[in-house]
């Protein structure tokens, strides 16, 4: 140890350094999309101070469910079952629901095996954020074409993709989602923004993130490589986040950009590019996305937002104390009760 | 030994020399045949409930089909003053009113035995040894129904004014029993419903005279008892319980279990000052889905259950090895059903009990209790989830279609004495006071681990769950020394919980060679064939009736106070006994016989008894 005086630390909102939003190092491989994510979930939760005891991360099984152990070593992880993430993820909701809980699934969990959860985790709006690290092929069973593979894109020994590829953002609005977003892994700015929008959002995000596989799927004639995300790449918009904390007046100009208000007061600001995009139009949303599909364009960006659709744990009317840890008398009716039902049944 | 066929009743080519006295009262069997969807379960509770009023013991066994409306169903309610209320083979009394199988009901009768019967159909040509009551059901109940659409729901009722009157059933009981089962808001139905009861008896009275045996006859037998179905039971002990969480799916016969539940939950579990829920609810999308929720539930800290039957437990496998690995509280139960596959979705069976033992792949073992009555349905259920809370790791709780779906007398349920037990859970102030802990570490020497729940605000609190191979701190380990240390660790945690598991009941009989062991609801015929051995063949039988796995060590005591012992299983396979042999010693193994039954019908002593009676080679 040397006892040179250190540097003052860098803190957050809630008191903290970074290292603890950090987690154990990663046994993905060098250059993975995946790693990209983990370090914007890093940052997201520590920028906006989250206190990481308040968080429970989730994953199914596959290279992207390993990655709850590379961020946030202070919150409960679970690495469950392959494609059922949403249903313990569900599950730890139930029993707490005062918890902001993460789920990171891959194509595979999200688009194959898992896709019956999925469905049924938007129809409910479960409270919770999810991002599909998105790279179109099975890396731990080593390169299988997954769900989300393009129509015509290539494997590296040749084979070509002929099945028409799931949509997770097109399922997401169509089911019930509330924050639905699209982005790349190489996209720092963006992903970091749109993070950020998905902690504040009360209710279900779904961030579909392509995520390139530089093993299995980066080779030319793949459509989830970086070298096709260069080039097809499609923003909606530039991407801001203000959070509530941050008591800034921003300057709009008509029709340049859009304001969407978060729950919690943070505000995502929507830069125009080439047109002006509304994210509250569920049937734009829809046309938007089946447009970039036909004209091979990856569209990325804020999607679609809808703030009032109440969350399912609302719907469930639960009490404010977690379920979790209602105590005895709040859970075992009295013994005048159980005398009233032995009577009925005489 | 089994049923040769699934419909009610068996043949009486079975029975020899059957004479019948002039006056059976009080111990006899009564089915009525109909067709299902016609409304005739409230006429058969009706009757069950009047006889139960009177004071004489009573058990009632639906037999339906796995169909909405159309198909033939049996209720078949045995009346027993000495307390049998297992199944019985031989019907004495049946109503028979469904034309489609009204023939072959007759035919299967006994000698002396009697049969009402919907007058058009003219059953009294084909046999001349029973004793017929035709009534014209139709012409009668015109009258008391003006609304043709109810009349084919009402028409039901009149058989009950028939019975009643015929075997000497106390009119008032009826009265009294049939509003309690329409209710305080369906009183213009009741009256209704009366006046068809009324038209039966009525009729009865000016047109038939009495030639059978058979009567009902007051006795005080019940007085202070509840007639429940085991579901319902099932569903208040998990209330009492404190459950917080239940996620399920559709599934017969189980889902009568979770709509009860829902039902008290909704009356009794809202906060008296908010109204809102101290429980949540999901209808899940498939058993997948139920045990992924009730998992998460049970890991953030929930007292957390699902119910299903042995297709949604087949379902469940993947879920069970992650929870028992890593270690997760859930409580799941079981109303047994028949399979494999799709089976015989609405006849009972024990046929889970091997597979709920050792769910999943790799190195798993499950406890499992086998309640058998309303009242242990009520206590087990607490019990189910005291266990997993404690153990950290599923519960099963195996009950079957009889246990769950049919009605059964049973006494009061008592108000739970302990209090509830939330197990080894760490809290922010115990971590600071402990500067941490290790999330798989046996610090108690019992193989139970300290957990915490995800929200605990402590920044040593957190710790990483898995199903992939970890050491006792929670971290990814693909050591062999770690992942044999883990596993030998729940090895030891599963010996913990055999002495803490329900012990099994045994009564042993004065000089008795012999015994009897089963589980759950084979009981009442264990208990009934133990009556027949020492009555008709002079045979003393003891019996052992387990109540969980792991198995306590007083079975292998047991089995060394007898010459042989009888393992009575309701599967083929004798999943019982081979559960058993895989814990005795070969010396004990060696005593152990078997008694099966696998027809999908509830086991009946008469069976039993054969079966014994033919492997002792009397």
């Amino acid at each position: 140890m040397s006892a040179a005086p250190s540097l003052p630390k860098k803190l957050n909102r809630a008191g903290l350094e970074i290292i603890p939003y950090r987690g154990s190092k990663t046994t993905l491989c060098a250059g993975c999309g995946h790693n990209s994510i983990t370090e914007r979930l890093i940052e997201a939760f520590w920028e906006l101070g989250v206190e990481p005891w308040r968080v429970a991360k989730l994953s199914g099984i596959g290279c992207s469910s390993k990655t709850p152990a590379y961020f946030l070593s202070q919150s409960h992880g679970f690495n469950a079952v392959h494609g059922r993430a949403p249903t313990v993820a569900t599950g730890t909701l139930l029993a707490n629901h005062q918890l902001m809980c993460v789920v990171v699934s891959g194509d595979g969990d999200t688009a194959s095996i898992g896709i019956g959860h999925f469905m049924h985790m938007l129809r409910r709006n479960v409270p919770l954020i999810y991002v599909i690290e998105n790279n179109g092929v099975y890396g731990l069973t080593k390169g299988q074409f997954s769900a989300t593979a393009d129509l015509g894109s290539k494997l590296k020994t040749g084979t070509v993709n002929q099945l028409h590829p799931v949509d997770c953002c097109l399922a997401g609005i169509e089911m019930g989602a509330t924050y639905i977003a699209r982005s790349f892994s190489g996209d720092k700015r963006q992903l970091s923004a749109i993070l950020k929008g998905a902690i504040a959002h009360n209710g279900l995000s779904i961030i579909d993130v392509i995520s390139p596989c530089v093993t299995f799927n980066d080779h030319e004639g793949s459509t989830k490589s970086y070298a096709w995300m260069k080039d097809h790449d499609e923003p909606l918009h530039e991407v801001d986040f203000v959070p509530s904390f941050e008591d800034i007046s921003v300057e709009i100009e008509e029709g340049e950009s859009r304001v969407v208000r978060l729950h919690d007061g943070s505000r995502l600001l929507l830069h125009k590019l080439e047109r002006d995009y509304d994210p509250s139009n569920k049937i734009h949303a829809l046309e938007v996305l089946h447009e970039a599909e036909r004209r091979n364009e990856v569209l990325t960006g804020v999607i679609y937002v809808d703030r009032n659709r109440p969350n399912f744990t609302e719907m469930l009317d639960l009490v404010d104390q977690p379920l979790a840890t209602l105590p005895e008398a709040r859970v075992r009716p009295t013994r005048a009760v159980l005398d009233q039902i032995n009577e009925e049944f005489r | 030994m089994q049923a040769s066929r699934m419909t009610p009743p068996l043949s009486a080519a079975h029975s020899t020399q059957f004479v019948r006295p002039d006056r059976v009262v009080n111990d006899f069997s009564i089915q009525v045949a109909t067709v299902n969807g016609s409304g005739s379960q409230t006429a058969n509770n009706v009757l069950m409930r009047s006889i139960f009023q009177m004071g004489v013991p009573v058990s009632g066994k639906n037999l339906f089909p796995s169909n909405i409306a159309g198909l033939p169903t049996w209720f078949t309610i045995r009346a027993s003053s000495q307390g049998y209320i297992g199944r019985k083979k031989e019907v004495d009394f049946v109503v028979a009113m469904n034309p489609e199988t009204a023939r072959e009901d007759v035919m299967n009768l006994l000698p002396g035995a009697a049969a009402v019967y919907d007058a058009p159909l003219k059953l009294n040509e084909l046999r001349d040894d029973l004793h017929f009551y035709p009534v014209p059901f139709d012409a009668l109940v015109g009258p008391v129904c003006p609304d043709a659409k109810l009349r084919k729901l009402v028409r039901n009722m009149i058989y009950d004014g028939v019975v009643a009157h015929l075997l000497g059933i106390d009119l008032e009981q009826v009265r009294k029993a049939l509003f309690k089962q329409f209710g305080e808001r369906k009183r213009k139905a009741a009256e209704l419903n009366w006046g068809a009861v009324t038209a039966g008896k009525d009729y009865a009275e000016q047109h038939l005279a009495k030639t059978d045996p058979f009567r009902i006859e007051p006795m005080d037998s019940t007085a202070g008892k509840l007639i429940i179905e085991g579901n319902t039971a099932a569903a208040l002990g998990c209330l009492f319980a404190g459950v917080t969480v239940l996620t399920w799916y559709p599934i017969t016969p189980s889902s009568s279990l979770a709509e009860a539940l829902i039902t008290y939950l909704a009356r009794f579990r809202r906060d008296p000052e908010t109204g809102k829920a101290t429980y949540a609810v999901v209808q899940a999308e498939d058993e997948l889905a139920s045990i992924g929720m009730a998992i998460g539930a049970g890991w953030a800290g929930a007292r957390s259950m699902t119910c299903t039957s042995g297709p949604g437990i087949s379902l469940m496998s993947e879920f069970v090895g992650l929870a028992y690995y890593a270690e997760i509280p859930v409580v799941l139960i079981d109303v047994q059903r028949v399979g494999p596959s799709t089976g015989l979705p609405t006849r009972t069976m024990q046929g889970d009990s091997f597979s709920n033992a050792f769910l999943s792949h790799g190195d798993t073992m499950h406890p499992v209790l086998f309640p058998s009555s309303p009242e242990e349905c009520f206590t087990m259920a607490q019990e189910a989830f005291d266990l997993a809370e404690f153990f950290q790791t599923p519960v099963f709780v195996n009950m079957d279609l009889d246990l769950g779906m049919n009605n059964w007398m049973s006494e009061p349920f008592p108000y739970p004495e302990k209090p509830i037990e939330r197990g080894k859970v760490l809290t922010a102030e115990d971590l600071e006071r402990l500067g941490g802990f290790a999330r798989y570490k046996d610090v108690d020497g019992d193989g139970v681990p300290y957990r915490t729940l995800p929200g605990t605000p402590h920044p040593k609190a957190a710790y990483f769950t898995r199903g992939t191979g970890h050491n006792d701190n929670a971290t990814y380990s693909e050591r062999e020394d770690d992942w044999i240390k883990g596993v030998d660790r729940l090895a030891r945690k599963f010996e913990t919980l055999r002495s803490r598991a329900p012990q099994p009941e045994a009564v042993d009989a004065p000089n008795a060679s012999i015994g009897l062991i089963c589980t759950g609801t084979s009981r009442y015929a264990v208990e009934e064939s133990c009556d027949q051995l020492s009555r008709e063949y002079g045979i003393p039988a003891s019996r052992l009736r387990i109540k969980a796995f792991p198995f306590s060590p007083s079975i292998g005591e047991f089995i060394d106070r007898h010459d042989r012992v009888y393992v009575v299983d309701q599967n083929r396979d004798a999943q019982l006994l081979m559960m058993l042999r895989l814990e005795l010693s070969p010396e004990r193994i060696a005593r152990l016989r078997s008694v099966r039954y696998y027809g999908g019908l509830p086991l009946d002593a008469r069976t039993v008894t054969d079966s014994i009676v033919s492997q002792e080679g009397l």
